[in-house]
């Protein structure tokens, strides 16, 4: 039987999809969304570490599953190699209800302007594809105050000289500082930096009919006990639900968005819970599957209008993959530093994201999340035993006495990281896999080395004994992961981009990106506000072309 | 001839490649005991080095956390891809142990066992095993697996009473939210 026709059919249930479900079946238009993942709570691993989508040697906790998932990447040798989702080359976010914002640290920053200016800001950078978005932070300004008090998030921007401008403040009041904030925030401020309490995913006070965070340790990398991380899950998704317009599919594998030979989208293919082979049509298909499977998603739907992917005719199409380059210190302290107050980051400054000598863009830098104990089992000083006596006295001593600074550097986008779909290997629905390839920019390294000796300095003044640094740019394979985007780049040319300044395909009008491969420069930020404002962008210029059962 | 009459490395390597033959087991013992995949035998050498590993002080080590529980759970499930690398790999530890110290691993000393360790660790092992095992990737295989009994959820078999979290002083087992309240003023 076939199924019913849909006004509109969201593709991934993450942060922005589950914006775009919300918008559209508002403005009354049905909606499907389907989501390959399911629903998950708490209770499923509780605060196991060793199932934490930061640490998953036994499997995500969220997705995707082991068992039926692979990719193919080219690794440290320049070799293709096929892995599984918790094998670190895979670049995973995750595959459930909420994306990654299910599971996310949930900082919640927006970008400053300059970072939708990164060619205009530092000029042509040499073999890089580094541009200007076609939109401005002005653009993109109303709809992060929109994601701010639709989802939540608690902060006090009036403490950072650099926070762009906004014309309402957060909806809920920043968190307190911990025990190591506390410290890093008066070192900061000796130094002459300028710290504030980060802009959190996360209620502060209750909000919207959830309760307040109760400073869980396991945080970053697991749902929250009590419902206080605010992701898609337990915002967007329920309001899409509440309307009676949307029906949201878990367990729903998309395998290829049909195009005519028109040039119009008429729908998915899809494989759901039982492996069966679906089809779905809509008037409009919207693609939020995170960078890496929009792109593999597009590549594989091929047409005769298409031959190489749907939007795909100028090889664009899974370009650009980027991700961040992380780097920071860490420090060893004679006292006492920690006190189990959780998610642990708190503290943050944005000295250092623009106007670095002789750097292309830079970071923010913030106190890390904490480091549950097998992770930490593998931090250590350069040198330092990794087993033994010594190793285990280290984790004792230090577990309590040690604090990270961290910060993503924006990365310049290259033309060879990419997402292909592989030739051969398959996913356990017959769909070819993506296959990523690529590396990361030389001059990222210049950022990093710049960033990570900053987070040095803050740590020593923050009374450090010992203090090392860590991360670097510019690495021989490609970057993604969580923070995945750049794939299906917006801009004003159809030669040099695959969809316009609204996500919509240069060549296929009622197809839509809604996700992190809208970005052309990935900031340097945690980039989920983003991609939710990005969501409710797409949506409002969507709902004012709508036109009842068409579309345009 | 004495280890000292070579250099460690030129001995061991010497040696391996002229009794290697003679130590290699059977690539597939059954699993009999409590074990769900080790033979008993196994599960003594693999404990004996994850207690290397994480050894016991004023603190349990990986013993008292019972991570060769966590180990054998997960080759029987989880790590089923690693089965064959820990058959010879274990077996690979007792032909550099009997070269080097005349004797089984979890026979020898304390500070015999850790230098049969280090010579796996930096690859110093050679020949017999180690001519189609690499006994640094290995040793870094039991090495992480070691950790992950120790210091990750009981819930999989390993850190048998929060041993480690006990240890570096985080709550256990732990409740939510329990330790932001100062319930004892005063009291810290």
């Amino acid at each position: 039987m076939a199924l019913r026709h849909a006004n509109a059919v969201v593709v991934g249930a993450g942060a922005g999809g589950g914006v775009v479900a919300k918008e559209l079946s508002e403005a009354g238009l049905s909606v499907v969304l389907l989501e390959r993942g399911r629903w998950h709570s708490y209770a499923d691993i509780d605060s196991d570490e060793l199932r934490s989508q930061r640490t998953p040697v036994l499997g995500n906790a969220y997705g995707p599953d082991d068992e039926r998932y692979r990719r193919v990447v080219r690794d440290l040798a320049g070799e293709w190699q096929t892995v599984v989702p918790s094998h670190w080359l895979y670049n995973n976010n995750a595959a459930c209800v909420g994306g990654g914002t299910l599971s996310y640290g949930a900082m919640a920053w927006r970008f400053m302007p300059e970072d939708f200016r990164m060619r205009s800001t530092y000029g042509d950078v040499p073999d890089s594809t580094q541009e200007d978005w076609p939109i401005s932070y002005d653009d993109l300004e109303p709809f992060y105050e929109k994601a701010e008090w639709e989802i939540g998030v608690s902060g006090d921007d009036s403490q950072n000289p650099f926070a762009p401008p906004r014309r309402r403040p957060h909806p809920m009041p920043p968190f307190s500082y911990n025990k190591e904030g506390k410290l890093l925030y008066d070192a900061a401020s000796r130094i002459g930096l300028h710290p504030f309490p980060i802009p959190m995913l996360r209620n502060s006070v209750a909000y919207n009919g959830r309760p307040g965070c109760v400073n869980n340790r396991a945080c970053v990398g697991f749902a929250c006990p009590v419902n206080a991380k605010n992701g898609s899950q337990n915002t967007v998704i329920p309001a899409a639900l509440a309307t009676g317009n949307c029906e949201l599919r878990i367990n729903a594998v998309v395998g290829e968005v049909h195009v005519n030979d028109h040039g119009r989208a008429t729908g998915i293919t899809y494989f759901d819970e039982r492996n069966r082979r679906q089809t779905q049509t809509g008037d409009i298909i919207v693609v939020a599957a995170s960078a890496t499977e929009t792109a593999r998603l597009l590549l594989n739907s091929r047409s005769r209008l298409f031959p190489n992917g749907a939007g795909n005719n100028h090889d664009w199409v899974g370009r650009n993959l980027q991700g961040h380059a992380y780097c920071g210190a860490f420090g060893l302290f004679d006292e006492e530093v920690y006190d189990d107050v959780g998610p642990g980051a708190c503290v943050a400054i944005c000295d250092y994201n623009h106007h670095n000598d002789g750097i292309i863009g830079g970071g923010l830098l913030a106190n890390e999340f904490i480091r549950m104990p097998y992770l930490f089992a593998g931090r250590r000083p350069p040198g330092a035993p990794t087993w033994g006596r010594e190793h285990k006295d280290f984790q004792r001593t230090y577990f309590r006495r040690h604090a990270v600074v961290m910060g993503p550097i924006q990365e310049i986008p290259v033309f060879e990281s990419r997402v292909e779909v592989d030739p051969v290997v398959k996913d356990h629905w017959g769909i070819p896999v993506a296959r990523i390839s690529g590396h990361g920019h030389p001059q990222d390294r210049n950022g990093t080395d710049f960033l990570s000796s900053r987070a040095e300095q803050w740590m020593k003044a923050a009374g450090a004994h010992t203090t090392w640094k860590v991360g670097s740019g510019g690495g021989p394979t490609a970057s993604g992961g969580q923070h995945q985007s750049g794939t299906c780049r917006m801009g004003d040319d159809p030669e040099t981009s695959v969809v316009n300044k609204y996500g919509q395909f240069h060549e296929i009008d009622n197809l839509f990106a809604a996700d992190g491969s809208l970005h052309v420069t990935n900031g340097g930020f945690n980039p989920a506000l983003t991609i939710m404002a990005l969501g409710y962008w797409v949506s409002d210029y969507i709902k004012k072309e709508w036109r009842g059962t068409g579309f345009r | 001839m004495k280890p000292g009459d070579f250099g460690r490395r030129e001995f061991v390597k010497v040696a391996g490649t002229a009794v290697g033959g003679m130590v290699l087991v059977s690539g597939c013992t059954p699993s009999v005991g409590k074990w769900r995949f080790f033979a008993d035998a196994e599960a003594a050498v693999v404990e004996a080095i994850a207690e290397q590993i994480v050894p016991s002080d004023q603190d349990a080590g990986a013993r008292g956390a019972n991570v060769v529980n966590y180990i054998d759970r997960q080759l029987a499930s989880t790590f089923e891809e690693h089965q064959e690398t820990y058959r010879n790999g274990i077996a690979g530890i007792q032909q550099t142990s009997n070269i080097m110290f005349g004797s089984d691993f979890e026979s020898l000393e304390w500070p015999q066992q850790t230098e049969v360790l280090k010579v796996l660790q930096n690859g110093e092992a050679e020949g017999g095993i180690w001519e189609t095992e690499s006994a640094g990737s290995f040793f870094e295989l039991v090495r992480d697996h070691t950790m992950q009994g120790f210091y990750g959820s009981p819930r999989h078999g390993g850190n048998r009473g929060f041993v480690s979290f006990r240890m570096i002083g985080i709550d256990y087992p732990r409740i939510v939210g329990q330790n932001r309240y100062k319930l004892f003023p005063g009291k810290s």
